[in-house]
């Protein structure tokens, strides 16, 4: 277990796996968002409030979802970065952070369109929504500290304990809707006991759930490869890498 | 010779406050500043006084956030300057300490003198007299929570030339619950509701940040020091 993780603090064993894992990932995505996709486009039934306006939920939620899942992996890795002085946390910090904006992004933007003939309004200023506007500052915030600084050491480590500040929004998020009287509707998923929604709409929802983790852990691979060539640009077995090519 | 902890912080809170105190126009300015941004609304938007009294609670938090943020930036900065801040961080002291008794003079000569000043404020939003205790009680612990939050930011962004705009991106968005809780407390307490839910929100966020905050500005310093 141990030497697995010391493994993983070395850039070229990472810089290898993340190429391994990236197809693997990928053609996982893409069957799961294509199960979920036609099933919940095409077999699952229209909601009989919002008739076919809630599917736009098969791609709101597992945005949403990502969007904190990104950002807990970030602070997550940073913190590696941080307390263990491995670089490569930081490389996984830096790398996640764009994707987990974008994440944020989708959600806000896919949740203003339903809400458009739903709630009758693009915005709301509901709990909900505003936190989830906060976590997008949040982001943005991570994102242009970094290279503020010219050490790109120290702008690591810098990004990596404001995210680490910023972790105490994800709770605030996630039961956003339980605390305050929102707008946005409750847990329908992740409910103790039964959840809330028949099973031919569910299925597609969980598929697209895991397809968009595999997606994020696809893109996220890409993305870490990068960073590790940037970063260690320098060094020997990058040259040999690319040269092999 | 050994100082203890407690006269370490009270030595330098003395000198934040001395410091501070013999720049008389870098006290005030915060202050015109907040005057200047609440004088703004009323001239740009009406001078109704019903629809005043509905927009003063933000109106007045707003503003005590930019104006508390305008001096946050130079919380380390002139000691980072001159090297006193390193002075300081290698007397044997803990870090957490100085960390402490600068956000807390930080907070007397900003935080606390907005408050002093917030009841003119609210007389010319045309807040009523009777919600000017919670307004205050609000504020107060609002803008102390902003420093302590503020002195992770500036202990950021300390060693970057630019710094400014990019710790008011860091902090405003931790400010936002602040902002809700405040105005919220504020403006219940304008319509004659009990404010005591939001003033207990916002006294469990001022506990929180006071004891957790210290210690990530320390380690924002110890980042951007060494």
């Amino acid at each position: 277990m141990w030497t697995w993780f010391y493994k993983l603090a070395s850039p070229p064993y990472v810089f290898g796996v993340a190429a391994a894992l990236t197809p693997w990932f990928f053609a996982l995505a893409a069957l799961a968002i294509g199960y979920g996709t036609v099933a919940g486009l095409v077999f699952a039934p229209p909601d009989y409030q919002q008739g076919d306006a809630f599917r736009i939920i098969y791609v709101h939620a597992p945005a949403a979802w990502l969007s904190l899942f990104a950002y807990t992996t970030m602070a997550v890795a940073g913190g590696i970065g941080l307390i263990w002085r491995i670089k490569m946390g930081h490389a996984v910090a830096a790398a996640t952070a764009p994707v987990g904006a974008s994440f944020t992004l989708l959600a806000l933007v896919t949740g203003s369109l339903w809400g458009r003939p739903m709630w009758g309004t693009y915005w709301a200023w509901d709990p909900r929504l505003t936190s989830e506007l906060i976590l997008l500052f949040l982001y943005v915030g991570v994102m242009s500290l970094r290279p503020a600084f010219e050490d790109p050491a120290r702008g690591d480590r810098a990004a990596a304990l404001l995210s680490i500040v910023g972790v105490v929004n994800v709770p605030i998020i996630h039961y956003s809707v339980l605390w305050w009287n929102s707008l946005h509707q409750g847990a329908t998923v992740a409910k103790i006991g039964k959840p809330a929604m028949p099973g031919s709409m569910l299925w597609p929802l969980l598929s697209m759930l895991l397809g968009f983790m595999l997606f994020y852990g696809a893109v996220l691979c890409i993305r870490v490869r990068g960073e590790v060539l940037n970063r260690e640009r320098q060094a020997t077995w990058v040259r040999e890498a690319v040269k092999s090519r | 010779m050994k100082v203890g902890v407690w006269e370490a912080f009270l030595l330098v809170l003395r000198r934040e406050l001395a410091l501070s105190f013999r720049r008389p126009d870098q006290l005030l300015q915060p202050l015109v500043f907040f005057l200047i941004v609440t004088t703004l609304f009323p001239l740009g938007l009406s001078v109704q006084l019903s629809l005043l009294r509905d927009m003063a609670p933000g109106v007045l938090w707003v503003a005590a956030l930019l104006s508390s943020l305008l001096s946050l930036d130079a919380l380390f900065k002139s000691d980072a300057d001159d090297g006193t801040l390193e002075q300081l961080a290698l007397s044997g002291q803990g870090l957490n300490v100085i960390v402490m008794a600068k956000t807390l003079a930080h907070w007397l000569v900003s935080g606390a003198a907005l408050v002093l000043v917030s009841p003119v404020v609210g007389t010319a939003l045309a807040i009523p007299e009777a919600a000017f205790g919670t307004m205050m009680l609000s504020l107060s612990l609002g803008t102390l929570t902003l420093s302590w939050l503020g002195a992770i930011g500036a202990g950021l962004t300390v060693g970057l030339k630019r710094g400014n705009v990019l710790l008011s991106l860091i902090v405003l968005p931790l400010a936002m619950p602040l902002l809700i809780f405040g105005a919220g407390a504020t403006d219940r307490a304008i319509s004659g509701a009990s404010a005591a839910g939001a003033l207990y929100l916002l006294a469990a966020l001022c506990v929180l940040t006071c004891t957790l905050a210290p210690f990530a500005a320390t380690a924002a310093l110890r980042i951007t020091l060494e």
